[in-house]
């Protein structure tokens, strides 16, 4: 254990004296896992509260594909969007590979069916006559969705962080569309991996602490958010 | 009640907060270079490109794969330059007309790793086909890549050369890079083919205790090449900029450099830029 731990504490001391390199990979995670957490609101949110609340043809269908692409491993979106991405792929002209917006790309897709099937259900379960009584009060179709919205508040906030907790200890994604280029599209999670290539097992497992402390920060915030 | 309203002001700062966030795009121009892990693992590249980019004022982006998918990315116009480790592939992959200018830059050699006890008694075999012939008789393990990769390519032609064409249980591909092979093969005290430079990169700082059992005779040798990708398959390449990276990585400053390069004492690369193509 001797060796790990020597690792692990020469790490975070790196790590807390804002080594530059541990910086820049935080940094890098933060962005894209910001970005691709907003853009997965963006459509999932709306799609989830769509799902709970009408009901139209194929609905079901939505939910179960939906569902199964919870499952969808990391590695075959980022191939999928490698193929997409790569300049002999139909967006090749845009010059997105190993760039922040492809691991973006890439996390969208992959966080979007978490946001929407999570937000559907805390939607579902809010209570029928919550948007009843909106409605009895005076309130127009809009308010009273806003209504739910905010009865479901708390498990919508809990889709949107754990939409920003997965795509940011992702590695595969990351690795394959963006290539791990130090200060550019190395994120921690590939940091880690090409620690743990290098046998600087104890590094990584520091680095793997400063991911979680920024998880850490990413509740907190949400927390703060929901109170005002 | 304020809380009545749509949240608009908060739809749209979550859009700036986005378009904020990608402000910061990298201004200087990019150089992307596939390379080999071999390379990016050992520290010579954070040795070589500061140079090169303080001189043009560019970044060099290195993607790190194996050999295999780094001519892969270099075909499909995704790089613009490859720094490689398989002569075969890449005679193929300049005859094939995807990559042009091809130039040697550095060598080292492969060696045939496995434990201090050195169970199949290969550490005096002069041979490499002998030594391998000594490890799949002896019943050992055998770690191999498995990742058509360079030094992948290099073993299945050795074990060809060796007349060994059957693999039982004592041979494991394992599709991992140099490092984590080398330390699996460690950990379960088996043989492995590897790079002499990823090999020193991590004996020297005690994460393997495997030694280096041959071969006694030849030297496997280990030739690393830069070639540039084909401009008129892809024209959006950064061609002049490629053979620029090239030119320095063959001239006396960027063979001074790699000469230079050593872990605890020892040299990982050797110079080879003699010979223009």
């Amino acid at each position: 254990m001797e060796y790990l731990l020597e690792g692990f504490a020469d790490g975070l001391m790196r790590a807390l004296q804002a080594d530059p390199q541990v910086m820049r990979a935080a940094w890098v995670t933060v962005k894209i896992g910001f970005a691709a957490t907003i853009l997965a609101s963006f459509l999932g949110l709306p799609a989830g509260f769509l799902l709970a609340t009408a009901r139209f043809r194929g609905r079901g269908l939505a939910i179960t594909l939906l569902q199964t692409s919870l499952g969808l491993p990391t590695v075959v979106i980022g191939l999928l969007a490698y193929g997409f991405l790569s300049r002999r792929g139909p967006l090749g002209f845009a010059d997105l590979l190993f760039t922040p917006s492809a691991i973006v790309i890439g996390l969208v897709v992959l966080a979007i069916p978490l946001v929407a099937v999570f937000s559907m259900t805390s939607v579902a379960s809010v209570d029928e006559r919550a948007r009843e009584t909106a409605l009895t009060l005076g309130a127009s179709g809009r308010l009273a969705a806003w209504t739910v919205l905010r009865e479901a508040r708390f498990g919508l906030a809990a889709a949107v962080l754990a939409a920003f907790g997965r795509v940011s200890s992702e590695v595969g994604i990351a690795m394959m569309l963006g290539g791990n280029v130090e200060g550019y599209t190395r994120t921690l999670t590939t940091a880690i991996a090409l620690e743990s290539m290098k046998g600087e097992f104890g590094f990584g497992i520091a680095l793997g602490a400063v991911l979680l402390a920024i998880i850490l920060a990413a509740n907190l915030l949400s927390r703060f958010i929901q109170r005002l | 009640m304020p809380h009545d309203r749509f949240p608009l002001s908060s739809v749209v700062s979550a859009i700036l907060l986005v378009l904020g966030l990608w402000a910061d795009a990298p201004a200087a121009e990019r150089l992307k270079l596939a390379t080999t892990t071999s390379t990016e693992n050992s520290g010579l590249l954070d040795r070589l490109h500061p140079a090169f980019e303080r001189k043009r004022g560019v970044r060099v982006h290195a993607i790190a794969v194996g050999t295999g998918k780094a001519l892969r990315l270099g075909r499909n116009g995704d790089v613009d330059v490859v720094l490689v480790h398989a002569r075969k592939a890449e005679e193929l992959f300049v005859a094939r007309g995807y990559g042009v200018r091809r130039r040697s830059v550095m060598y080292n050699d492969f060696v045939i790793v496995g434990p201090a006890s050195d169970p199949a008694g290969v550490s005096g075999v002069f041979d490499a086909g002998e030594a391998l012939r000594r490890i799949r008789n002896s019943g050992s393990l055998w770690f191999s890549r498995g990742d058509d990769s360079g030094t992948h390519r290099k073993e299945m032609q050795l074990w060809e050369k060796a007349g060994v064409g059957a693999f039982g249980p004592w041979y494991r591909a394992l599709g991992q890079g140099m490092g984590r092979t080398l330390m699996a093969a460690d950990e379960k005290g088996a043989y492995a083919i590897t790079d002499r430079g990823t090999y020193i990169a991590l004996a020297a700082k005690g994460r393997i205790s495997l030694e280096i059992q041959g071969p006694r005779g030849k030297r496997l040798h280990n030739p690393y090449s830069a070639i540039a990708v084909n401009p008129e398959r892809h024209p959006h390449v950064k061609f002049g900029l490629a053979v620029k990276y090239i030119d320095f990585l063959t001239s006396a400053e960027g063979q001074r450099i790699i000469r230079d390069f050593r872990l605890m004492g020892r040299p990982l690369f050797y110079p080879d830029a003699k010979e223009a193509r």
